[in-house]
């Protein structure tokens, strides 16, 4: 409990401290997940000046593809989809490095390692806090970068659905190799090294639905496989994430 | 079974009894059984000998076989009635593609016992394991790549296997990556094999997927347990290439792993010890 007021308090300074201090329970896993995720938003909107970096991140290299390859509606058009998606990957990539390295840093992890809460389910739902922070605005913005290379009105929301499914199946993956990282010295293109292999199936179904989409092809089974791999990982990557955190954390 | 305080117990009993825990020894082999054999070897100073004895052999059998196997498959063997002498080129580059993968199981079996039991060996041989499994994978682009010029027209295919290789290579140089990343070689050790572990769960997924994407590659002609689509004059000197390159792999994680245990154990009293002897 003592590590959850320390926790609460280091990062927003102004939730109600006195309030879990209080009870004389525990608090309860419901209680500690809403505690992390508040937390969470709350740095994340006192520095929301970086949540537009990934942001003009997809903006500046969207619009440097119609340079390179040429104004040609049907060319730019045709490759949207995946551009699109590649964009989105490469946008995720510096947010997932910075994903536990400040909470190491600062001992906050050593207190998810004594807190009474199952570590995975902690990792769970940094990650989704994450995901929430950084990869929605992302998505929010898709119909603008769409607009900027002519991807066909149909394609569109196909291509949202697709990226509803595989960012936070990247997110996930990416939050095991972020806290294998996290203890290193350096791991700028590390992370991407190590996240490579692991995105490539992700890259191939999520296109693959694109690309049916666009040509009129049936699309649902691609975007199944991708809900099935990303219901896997949601019960499987917190546990190797954790087992990870513990590497991190033991010196 | 053994008693308490005979040869072989390690434990605290024998520690509280005020006995020297003593090792079974490896000439105590007969009244040991393997476990005990593992235990013992296990123990940096007994690998390291242990490694330093058996290396040359099994260097000098791969070298005897790698003769062997290159006899039979540049001189002996027929040329193909499709693709001529061009497809030599398999008597390395296949070897080199299976050893790719056996290497990565190593070290993904190795990880895991480092991860699990906290072996120290483990982990150097998970680490060592790395280069030369990168370097096999290398090879087998490499000599793919060779190959497939003349018989596909191109350096370079989408094809399923050959990405699925280069995700190997990858996911091979992120191992070697994070482990050098780390200051503390051990817990770098112990990232490194999760890794490892997380990329085997992987490895097939990609396989797939890719099959699934795209596929031009020809089809395996070697079953060990069936019928293989390879004439016998070409499958001997493969299959002795295949054997050269395991013995060649295992002398060469001795080696590596006995450097490897030197550098990391380089403050303890054994290796004092042994540098003195050498030095005298």
């Amino acid at each position: 409990m003592a590590s959850l007021t320390q926790t609460v308090d280091r990062g927003t300074g102004t939730m109600d401290v006195t309030a879990v201090a209080r009870s004389s329970r525990r608090p309860g896993t419901w209680r500690a997940c809403r505690a992390l995720l508040r937390r969470d938003f709350v740095l994340a909107w006192r520095r929301r000046g970086e949540l537009f970096l990934p942001l003009l991140y997809a903006v500046i290299v969207t619009a440097l593809f119609p340079f390179a390859l040429g104004p040609e509606p049907e060319l730019l058009g045709r490759i949207a989809g995946g551009v699109l998606l590649v964009i989105v990957v490469l946008a995720m990539l510096p947010a997932l490095e910075a994903m536990f390295r400040a909470d190491l840093e600062d001992g906050t992890l050593e207190q998810w390692l004594l807190a009474p809460q199952p570590l995975a389910l902690l990792a769970l739902t940094r990650v989704i806090a994450h995901w929430i922070t950084t990869v929605l605005p992302l998505i929010v913005v898709m119909p603008l970068l769409g607009a900027l290379l002519d991807l066909p009105m149909k394609v569109l929301p196909i291509l949202i659905v697709t990226l509803l499914l595989a960012t936070p199946l990247i997110a996930l993956l990416g939050a095991v190799l972020s806290a294998l990282a996290a203890g290193a010295r350096r791991s700028g293109i590390l992370l991407a090294l190590m996240l490579l292999p692991l995105v490539v199936p992700v890259v191939i179904f999520a296109a693959g639905a694109i690309a049916a989409a666009q040509s009129g092809m049936p699309y649902l089974a691609p975007l199944t496989w991708l809900a099935a791999a990303l219901v896997l990982a949601i019960v499987l990557a917190p546990l190797a994430c954790a087992a990870a955190l513990r590497i991190a954390v033991e010196s | 079974m053994l008693r308490n305080g005979q040869a072989g117990v390690v434990g605290e009993r024998a520690w509280k009894w005020g006995r020297v825990p003593e090792h079974p020894g490896f000439r105590n082999m007969s009244r040991s059984y393997v476990p005990h054999f593992i235990h013992w070897l296990g123990s940096p100073p007994n690998f390291y000998r242990f490694a330093g004895n058996v290396r040359p052999w099994l260097m000098a059998a791969a070298l005897v076989c790698a003769v062997i196997g290159l006899y039979g498959g540049l001189v002996l063997a027929p040329p193909d009635y499709q693709q001529g002498d061009a497809y030599r080129i398999i008597f390395i580059h296949v070897p080199s593609a299976w050893m790719s993968l056996f290497i990565y199981a190593a070290m993904a079996i190795a990880g895991l016992v480092a991860l699990v039991w906290r072996v120290k060996l483990a982990e150097v041989i998970a680490m060592e394991c790395a280069p030369i499994g990168a370097a096999f994978t290398l090879i087998t682009l490499l000599t793919g790549s060779l190959w497939g010029k003349p018989m596909w027209g191109t350096w370079w295919t989408w094809g399923a296997r050959l990405t699925s290789e280069l995700v190997l290579f990858f996911l091979y140089l992120g191992v070697i990556g994070l482990y050098n990343a780390f200051e503390d070689r051990r817990r770098g050790a112990r990232a490194a094999s999760l890794l490892a572990l997380v990329g085997i769960v992987n490895l097939p997924i990609v396989h797939y997927s890719v099959v699934w994407w795209n596929t031009l590659h020809q089809g395996s002609t070697v079953n060990l347990f069936g019928h293989s689509s390879i004439a016998p004059s070409m499958l001997w000197p493969l299959l002795v290439m295949a054997l050269a390159t395991h013995l060649y792999f295992f002398a060469s994680i001795l080696g590596r792993a006995r450097t490897g245990l030197l550098s990391l154990e380089s403050g303890k009293q054994w290796v004092r010890q042994l540098v003195t002897d050498t030095s005298r």
